[in-house]
């Protein structure tokens, strides 16, 4: 099976790390992919929040593309255009005279026949725990991290369908199976504040200030995300958080994908870990460090 | 807020015209405020979710489109999942917002308009998110000019911000977003 590899604009800019790793995960696994071509935006919160037309087109034209490409598959990475794609692919289900409009506007029937799979999905129910167990060569049993899912990779649950939407354990049972010591938290799914960033930026502070101050408080050294919104809003507002908070924090957010590529033995240089604005880097050489008691014991 | 209710006040235009942004019910509504607990923004609101979509239901226009809670909604969905008669309350904010933005009504939060308008812009004209360019459109329009520029220029330096667009199938996009206004506009 080949899949179709839809990045996303903040894959290309922003998260580029997200999209290494990413990258660098699937090639080890051998799943074979392929990037979409001329994709587009998902049009994301402004395109939905002020036109329902748009909000719907630009994620079917997307999957319009690949369905004309042969494409049955499409992997997803950003939980944003994730979200869009599946809310995208609903509508258009349950109403008809919608679907109509879509098609019309783009010219192409589009006849559903692509399916959006988010990494951490296929990863999970495609690939199995087994087989990640099998490709983990270095030993992360040091590293104390928290599972991140934000709203959009379980939310709305009728669109999505993964995992539970309240307490999804899917990323929890990947990092474990690469040998993270993975802890329970409260704040797994509530927002960061996503896209109000560059338009409220008060409010993202408050609500990723309680998200970071819960990790911490249950012990966390790093958080781990799958949404290049909460990876900017956890990451590159740290600081202002701190500033803002009076308070200390230096929690690393890594990508999911980062932490399994680094399980697998990929180098730290090619997974984009100098493009975090907290760093990473102490964390890493501290587990490794070789006075670390339990290096080793597990494998 | 005192009020008379009238079949006037219940079936307002104003019902009507968010059912059809929204395809939702609002009537459905049997008053448990799980919307309102899970909502995230609730700290800094005026009216909290469940507040709006009575609003919605006594066709009070003024109050839901004045509102601060359809501009500081994040978007995030929680009151969708947990409405325990299925509305899809995110999608009534969205047609809150659609309604206020076609209408022209002056946003409680004046940015968050803004912000969606420069970012479609950005798309129309690119295709993608050119991150700099929507940076740079919105601060032209909302006049901060030295917000966040520390954390732009970290950012650059860490190679997360990208100094020229890349521009990808341009003419068919701008064909969708035309195309879209015109159906729009004809509706």
């Amino acid at each position: 099976m080949r899949y179709a590899y839809y990045p996303g604009c903040s894959l290309h800019s922003t998260a580029f790390e997200f999209d290494l790793s990413m990258r660098e995960v699937l090639e080890r696994l051998g799943i074979e992919y392929e990037e979409l071509r001329g994709w587009i935006c998902c049009g994301t919160s402004p395109a939905h929040c002020s036109s329902k037309l748009l909000g719907i087109t630009l994620p079917i034209k997307n999957l319009a593309i690949a369905e004309a490409d042969g494409f049955r598959q499409m992997i997803v990475p950003c939980a944003s255009c994730f979200s869009r794609f599946k809310i995208a692919l609903y509508e258009t289900k349950e109403n008809p005279e919608l679907k109509q409009k879509v098609d019309q506007i783009l010219n192409y029937t589009y006849q559903g026949r692509v399916e959006v799979r988010h990494p951490l999905d296929l990863f999970y129910n495609e690939v199995g725990l087994k087989r990640i167990r099998e490709a983990v060569h270095e030993n992360l049993s040091r590293m104390k991290v928290v599972c991140y899912y934000g709203c959009l990779l379980t939310r709305p649950p009728k669109a999505v369908d993964f995992d539970s939407c309240e307490y999804p354990m899917t990323m929890d049972h990947l990092l474990k199976a690469c040998g993270i010591e993975v802890l329970d938290w409260s704040y797994k799914t509530d927002c960061c504040g996503a896209g109000q960033a560059l338009a409220l930026t008060d409010v993202v502070l408050k609500l990723s200030r309680d998200i970071l101050v819960n990790a911490k408080e249950v012990g966390a050294e790093a958080v781990a995300v799958a949404c290049p919104l909460c990876h900017s809003n956890l990451d590159a507002r740290q600081r202002e958080i701190e500033q803002t908070y009076k308070l200390s924090l230096n929690l690393p957010i890594f990508y999911f994908s980062q932490l399994i590529a680094l399980a697998m033995g990929v180098k730290e240089k090619r997974i984009g870990l100098k493009g975090h604005l907290v760093s990473p880097l102490p964390l890493l050489k501290k587990i490794k460090s070789p006075s670390s008691p339990t290096r080793l014991s597990r494998r | 807020m005192e009020m008379e209710l009238t079949q006037k006040t219940l079936k307002s235009a104003f019902v009507k015209k968010i059912a059809e942004e929204s395809d939702q019910n609002v009537y459905l509504c049997y008053q448990c405020r799980k919307c309102a607990a899970g909502c995230p923004v609730t700290y800094e609101t005026d009216y909290t979710p469940f507040q709006i979509i009575q609003g919605v239901i006594y066709g009070q226009e003024e109050l839901v489109l004045n509102s601060k809670m359809i501009w500081l909604c994040t978007t995030c969905e929680t009151c969708t999942t947990r409405c325990p008669q299925e509305i899809d309350i995110a999608r009534v904010m969205d047609a809150a917002r659609i309604i206020a933005q076609r209408e022209g009504v002056k946003a409680k939060y004046p940015v968050v308009p803004a912000f969606f308008q420069t970012s479609l812009q950005n798309i129309r004209w690119f295709g993608r998110l050119y991150e700099i360019g929507l940076i740079m459109m919105l601060k032209l329009r909302t006049r901060e000019f030295t917000k966040d520029m520390g954390l732009g220029i970290r950012m650059f330096l860490k190679r997360k911000l990208k100094l020229t667009p890349k521009p990808t199938t341009l003419r068919e996009v701008r064909r969708i977003f035309k195309k879209i206004k015109e159906i729009e506009e004809a509706d």
